[in-house]
């Protein structure tokens, strides 16, 4: 086991833990047309993380033109250039599931805001 | 065809060049002793029998110990390779450099026990449907014809013992080759459960 373990710490990234589930963040995802490499960013909110290890996930959830899209990135991949993050949110729960069904300002998730003590 | 002993450590995934998640199996290779050499002068054929996994002196018989003498400590396991197609004195040391140039590889393995199993799991029967009033369900149907032979053919297929055979899988890619931990890292699945052996050899048909 301890040999599948090194294997897969070759290749994960530590600097992945600073977006939690219900944050809004922009994925800068790297995409090869042909010979040429450019960088798409998708933003959206962070519905959950699945899985463990190299094999870790999250979904990425955003209106487009009134459809909902979700995408679910490889957490380490390295096509992923970077994630920001765009708004913190609130949430009370580890998956956002039940955001599908809501809409408008339901769907919506409240900041969070951190008071300074 | 090269071929060497190894150990299934079980599956992962790597992210190849491109970014892309490739499911891999661990093969952990340990040292490979040239125990023997046949030749077609002696034996009829050309082979070369590879030993690896170190075994306690307390768990061997001095026979069994005997054909090691003066070349190197007992080993568990003994394959033979046929047609080797490289030169291996007798002692000689292989490790998994020896794939560094092959892409493709078999691998040899037994496969994960069943236990008794019906003949839909089996074979691969159709079975029968699962409702509307249907009496058939999992049975095998009809095994012969009618009063001419009046009997089963030898070798039918039904139930029984499935799994714990020999399997071949061909044609993996080598993903990736690493000496220092000598690992072999194949693309896609092996037979068998992990930490049982398994005999690769380069890919037959490429």
């Amino acid at each position: 086991m301890d040999v599948i373990k090194a294997i897969e710490a070759e290749q994960m990234k530590d600097n992945m833990d600073h977006f939690h589930v219900g944050d809004t963040v922009k994925v800068y995802f790297k995409i090869k047309e042909g010979e040429k490499e450019r960088i798409q960013v998708y933003e959206g909110l962070v519905l959950c993380f699945n899985n463990g290890g190299i094999r870790r996930t999250f979904t990425v959830r955003k209106n487009s033109y009134g459809v909902g899209v979700e995408r679910i990135f490889p957490l380490h991949s390295p096509r992923i250039e970077k994630v920001d993050v765009v708004r913190r949110g609130r949430v009370r729960r580890a998956k956002l599931y039940y955001i599908r069904s809501k809409v408008g300002k339901a769907a919506k998730v409240p900041e969070l805001i951190i008071r300074k003590r | 065809m090269l071929g060497l002993i190894g150990k299934k450590l079980g599956m992962t995934q790597v992210f190849d060049a491109e970014g892309r998640l490739t499911p891999v199996t661990v093969i952990k290779i340990e040292d490979n002793v040239v125990v023997e050499n046949r030749t077609v002068e002696k034996h009829g054929y050309n082979s070369c029998v590879l030993g690896s996994f170190d075994k306690k002196k307390s768990q061997t018989t001095k026979p069994y110990a005997g054909q090691f003498e003066d070349i190197c400590n007992p080993k568990k396991t003994l394959v033979e390779i046929r047609d080797f197609g490289q030169e291996a004195a007798v002692g000689d040391v292989l490790g998994v450099d020896l794939f560094k140039d092959v892409s493709f590889v078999d691998v040899v393995g037994t496969s994960k026990g069943k236990g008794f199993q019906g003949g839909m799991k089996r074979h691969g029967f159709a079975g029968g449907r699962a409702t509307h009033g249907s009496k058939f369900h999992r049975d095998i149907g009809g095994t012969a014809m009618s009063a001419s032979p009046s009997r089963t053919f030898k070798g039918h297929r039904m139930a029984g013992r499935m799994g714990t055979e020999r399997v071949t899988v061909q044609n993996l890619r080598i993903v990736r080759v690493d000496e220092e931990m000598k690992v072999l890292l194949v693309k896609g699945a092996i037979p068998g459960p992990a930490q049982s052996v398994v005999i690769v050899k380069k890919a037959k048909k490429k």
